[in-house]
């Protein structure tokens, strides 16, 4: 069957302002976005332009908005979004060619969360691993799986209205952390959190969690950070 | 405009091996992490099922029972010095990787868990052993998260989507890379005392592969161009289970948490091949058995597939048929709600891309190109070494999927690949570091960039008569269908010839984009001209290697022959054509014997 591909097109060296062009392609049901891109940039034009790499939704490298909505284009497939197929950059990052978006302050917000383990206690005297319950361990499960695709903070228009928020996903990210009962800087952590552009400009719209191709419910975390924050207290 | 930055070390690739480099390199030297993907995107972050290290924590393991494993799993073409120091590392290893932060599963007691995985076995009862420290199915992103995370702390500096070029050599010693940014389109000249390849591997020549679009063999590529040799590279691994069609990894996990291989007749197929271990024998034995059973008619619906079961009630069924327990004893079971905690990606995957699920259908699945053995010589420290007497090429390093130390032989078992960037990626990062503060720097000729422009021109300047993205199509179905799980002399000339048809081919490819930005229409296409060097090696070399081992099966010549064939290939590309040299194995504690499972 035949599928319509709109894709956003943007040649900084060549033209002057962004535009779209609308490619027909034969394409099968269970076909994903990302192998429509492949045939275009390989058959049709050379020229177009986006990133991919692992092809099966874990490197996080093609989020994209398709058909209005954040997808990643390996993981989504024409059986999921129709024959009539728009495909866009992220919102809120600037496009620096067709579908490429600089991704530089996404993850300058990231690394304002000190993400990596903090620990400087001395390891355990029989050299081996710090013990953790299951429990202990599931309680952070979910924010282990973020993958920094940026589809969520891409979808928050609290960071569409302001580049200075963390958004979403840094917050994902501190949650990993501060629920790890291994980890020693949960208090620096919120502290950081707690200023303007830290949990406060989370309105619980719940895009990110619609966006999340990993299935993390990121509203609800942060709803658990927002908790922290107030009693003090990492239940 | 020349961009020149000078670093004591530079590490090409930022895997886990990049990364582990990347971290030791920088604790005594200036160095630098460059790049062709964010480092959160490399293909570290696709493994699944787990890291092998015998810790022991739910019954007794000993390192000698994982390194004699990898030595029977490698077919014995691995050499077990380094084996050896590597399974003694591993326990540290895992530790360290914990230390740093890594969420792994946890026991009841609160010890990092682990799960069987195929070809690990209790050397006194031949039985599965649980060896594999996991982190649900994703203990590869969590690898990559964690070293990054350790790397930012660490402050080590990154040149992100900075793709290498060429090895710059000066003196007979290593002396920088030149890589292009690809935002900008500018070369820059990373003039360096050592420089490690952690470069990934090349499953992508196959048209069936659980790899990355980022795996083109770009360091086994440079290096030959260099004239360099590479080892070992008819041997590469298809993983049995790979979701039909796609290639989609699905991991050795699901049959560690009791999933079992059923064919078109709906009969479980592996006790007939392996007796003992069954479904969890290693990678090469069950690939062959999934391809036999289907070239004898008994694939799903007649087609090239079978199916993994890993439905509650089979699991529960033939974990007691083959008497599998707890570690406290009682009998092996396993509910919806666990396959689904153990298995989250799994279940994703094939929900999302098969439209299954695995907790109450069948999942489909055929074997899939997925590991490259083969790669870059080097010895345990991760030093390159050049020829049969292991001559160490001065400033040159590799480790990970690129390197081949070799601990994998003709064939990996699962939860090797993960703890062999882990060790090696480290021991090279300190070797090279060490190296950089004892010498000077090279001086660079004028025009470093200059063979990395020349490259480029070239693709720029063809005739436009070829498509790239056809003959990258073509590449793939004669390297899967003729170099791929069984092989045969006539097959393999047909695939030498064809790749070489190919290559001719190439040569009038023109890159459409003109542009600076973002070319990746360039990129593609010089990443293509890697894999046509890389896939005609590994045809060359499969076609020369005239015995079966490990992952090379050769329909012609169906057993291993270890009076002619117990060493190593190099192989070198010398005025347009490939030669062929051997390397001993190091053989220390294990005479090679019939390997059964």
């Amino acid at each position: 069957m035949e599928v319509t591909l709109k894709i956003f097109r943007y040649n900084p060296e060549v033209d002057k302002k962004w535009h779209y062009e609308t490619y027909s392609i034969e394409a099968e049901e269970t076909d994903r976005i990302l192998d429509l891109l492949e045939k275009v940039k390989g058959h049709v034009d050379g020229t177009l332009s986006f990133r991919r790499s692992c092809a099966h939704g874990v490197c996080g490298s093609d989020a994209l908005r398709i058909n209005g909505r954040n997808y990643l284009a390996c993981k989504t497939l024409v059986r999921d979004v129709g024959h009539k197929i728009t495909v866009e950059p992220l919102l809120g990052l600037k496009v620096i060619k067709d579908l490429i978006v600089d991704m530089e302050p996404f993850f300058n917000n990231y690394k304002k969360v000190l993400p990596y383990f903090i620990n400087e206690s001395p390891l355990p005297a029989d050299g081996k691993e710090r013990l953790q319950s299951p429990e202990d361990r599931a309680r952070f499960d979910e924010t282990t799986k973020c993958i920094l695709c940026a589809a969520c903070t891409t979808s928050c228009p609290s960071y569409w209205g302001n580049e200075s928020y963390l958004g979403p996903a840094a917050l994902v990210t501190a949650h990993r952390f501060i629920f790890d009962s291994r980890d020693e800087a949960a208090s620096q952590r919120l502290e950081i959190l707690s200023e303007t552009n830290g949990v406060a400009r989370c309105h619980t719209i719940f895009n990110c969690t619609m966006a999340c191709p990993r299935d993390i419910k990121i509203t609800k975390a942060i709803g658990e950070l927002k908790m922290a924050m107030v009693t003090g207290k990492l239940d | 405009m020349a961009n020149i930055h000078q670093f004591d070390v530079v590490v090409v690739g930022a895997g886990g091996a990049g990364l582990m480099a990347g971290l030791y390199a920088s604790r005594g030297a200036k160095t630098a992490v460059i790049s062709k993907l964010y480092p959160t995107r490399s293909h570290t972050g696709a493994a699944q099922g787990g890291i092998g290290a015998a810790l022991g924590n739910l019954e007794e393991d000993k390192p000698e029972w994982h390194t004699y494993d990898t030595v029977k799993g490698s077919d014995y073409l691995g050499d077990q010095d380094a084996i050896e120091f590597m399974c003694n590392e591993a326990i540290d290893a895992v530790l360290e990787l914990e230390h740093m932060g890594l969420p792994f599963d946890r026991t009841p007691e609160g010890r990092i868990s682990q799960r069987p995985f195929g070809g690990h076995t209790n050397n006194e009862t031949g039985k599965p052993v649980r060896r594999a420290a996991h982190a649900a199915d994703r203990t590869g992103h969590m690898i990559l998260q964690t070293l990054y995370q350790q790397c930012l702390k660490n402050k080590v500096n990154f040149f992100d989507e900075y793709q290498a070029l060429e090895l710059l050599i000066v003196n007979g010693k290593a002396a920088g890379v030149v890589a292009v940014e690809l935002a900008t389109g500018e070369l820059h000249t990373f003039h360096a005392k050592a420089v490690i390849f952690a470069t990934g591997g090349h499953g992508r020549i196959f048209e069936v592969t659980s790899n990355a679009y980022a795996y083109t063999g770009d360091g086994a590529a440079m290096l030959l161009r260099k004239g360099l040799p590479l080892e070992d590279m008819e041997f590469f691994q298809f993983h049995p289970t790979g979701i039909y069609k796609l290639g989609i990894l699905i991991t050795e996990g699901v049959r560690g948490e009791g999933g079992v291989l059923i064919n078109g007749k709906g009969e479980r197929f592996m006790p007939k091949y392996a007796p003992t271990v069954k479904d969890l024998a290693s990678r090469d034995v069950v690939s062959r058995a999934i391809y036999t059973e289907i070239r004898e008619g008994r694939g799903a619906n007649g087609s090239n597939y079978v199916y993994l079961d890993v439905r509650p009630e089979s699991v529960i069924k033939y974990a007691a048929l083959d008497g599998r327990t707890n570690p406290d004893g009682s009998p092996y079971t396993i509910t919806g709600e666990e396959v689904l905690a153990k298995l989250p990606d799994i279940i994703d995957f094939c929900r999302v891309y098969l439209g299954v699920d695995p907790v109450t259908q069948l999942m489909p699945i055929q074997p899939t190109a997925h590991y490259t053995m083969g790669g870059i010589p080097t010895n345990k420290y991760g030093e390159v070494v050049i020829d049969d007497k292991n001559t160490v090429f001065p400033g040159l390093y590799a480790a990970g999927e690129c390197a081949c130390v070799s601990v994998h032989g003709g064939n990996r078992l699962g939860t090797n690949s993960l703890l062999d960037l882990v060790v090696f990626g480290k021991h090279s990062g300190i070797k090279a570091a060490e190296y950089a503060n004892q010498v000077d720097f090279q001086e660079l000729p004028g025009d470093a960039e200059a063979g990395a422009r020349s490259q480029f021109d070239t693709l720029r300047n063809g005739s436009g008569k070829e498509n790239a993205f056809d003959i990258a199509t073509e590449m793939k179905k004669v390297m899967f269908d003729l170099v791929g799980i069984y092989r045969n002399e006539k097959d393999m000339r047909s695939a030498v010839e064809k790749v070489r048809g190919l290559q001719e081919r190439f040569k009038q490819v023109r890159v459409t984009d003109t542009g600076r930005i973002f070319n990746t229409d360039l990129l593609n296409t010089w990443e293509l001209g890697n894999m046509l060097e890389v896939a005609e090696v590994i045809a060359h070399c499969a076609l020369n290697r005239k015995e079966s081992r490990g992952g090379h099966s050769r329909e012609d010549y169906p057993e291993r022959d270890d009076q002619n064939w117990l060493k190593h290939t190099l192989a070198w590309k010398k005025d347009g054509n490939v030669s062929i040299g051997y390397k001993p194995v190091v053989i220390t504690k294990y005479q090679p014997k019939k390997r059964v499972y």
